[in-house]
């Protein structure tokens, strides 16, 4: 799935905005969500998937955080930022008959 | 319009009811008319954009008090098939001097029919902005605040 893709859900838009605050382990993003542990491993599954998000051990905990990279985040930006733009040129080029 | 994405690039694509030789000639030269106006780097009230029609030519912004922000180099200029230029814009949402640092984007033009002109563009080479995405993320806000943006423009174009 794409970075776009992957974040166009609503669960997985609100576990990305809590990691962007640092790292989490599952039960602690789950706390503050209103979906269970089990979908919240689910959902950072698909973000890790995506290349958004990894993981590390943290003695017996399991630690989730934005990729440090970015890369993936950074063509999620410039993928929105382009299609909006051709829309908008697309608007221009059609007006100016 | 439709989006896809590779390792380091991301293309995005476009049909326009419009001949090809006008669809280039708006993308370039009229690039003031459909830019997103909240993405200028440039200090100062925007007056225009330009887009200078030769290799080794810049995009630039100039304001009214006459500041300048040379943000592109024209690197191919093919009329009216193809454009490549340059995206001198650091991750930290400044001009970026070191061209080892610098993104590319491609678009090419190809004639559909005499009236329809579909639009290609590939953004490459994404990974030499290096690391510092989260200060560009915090300057242009969340991912939401692009999906309502985009929703606005497509209401717009379909109209």
């Amino acid at each position: 799935m794409t970075p776009v893709a992957a974040l166009g859900d609503g669960t997985r838009l609100a576990i990305f905005e809590l990691l962007a605050q640092g790292p989490s382990a599952v039960g602690e993003l789950a706390s503050q969500l209103p979906v269970s542990r089990p979908a919240v491993s689910q959902h950072l599954k698909v973000l890790k998937e995506a290349g958004l998000v990894i993981d590390r051990a943290e003695g017996t905990r399991r630690l989730y955080q934005l990729d440090p990279s970015g890369l993936a985040e950074l063509k999620a930006y410039f993928d929105r930022f382009w299609n909006y733009a051709l829309v908008s040129f697309k608007t221009a080029v059609e007006r100016e008959k | 319009m439709s989006a896809q994405i590779t390792d380091t690039a991301v293309q995005a694509s476009v049909v326009v009811d419009a001949p090809i030789d006008k669809a280039f000639t708006v993308f370039t030269t009229d690039i003031g008319t459909w830019w997103p106006p909240e993405h200028h780097i440039l200090e100062g009230e925007l007056a225009e954009m330009i887009f200078e029609p030769r290799v080794g030519g810049h995009v630039y912004d100039r304001a009214t008090n006459g500041n300048e922000c040379h943000w592109a180099r024209v690197l191919v200029y093919e009329p009216p098939t193809r454009i490549v230029f340059s995206w001198d814009i650091s991750l930290q949402w400044q001009l970026e001097p070191d061209q080892e640092r610098t993104s590319e984007i491609e678009v090419r033009f190809i004639a559909e029919s005499p009236d329809r002109t579909r639009v290609e563009l590939e953004h490459r080479k994404l990974d030499r902005h290096g690391d510092g995405w989260e200060s560009m993320r915090d300057a242009v806000g969340s991912p939401e605040g692009w999906t309502v943006g985009l929703m606005r423009f497509a209401e717009q174009a379909a109209s």
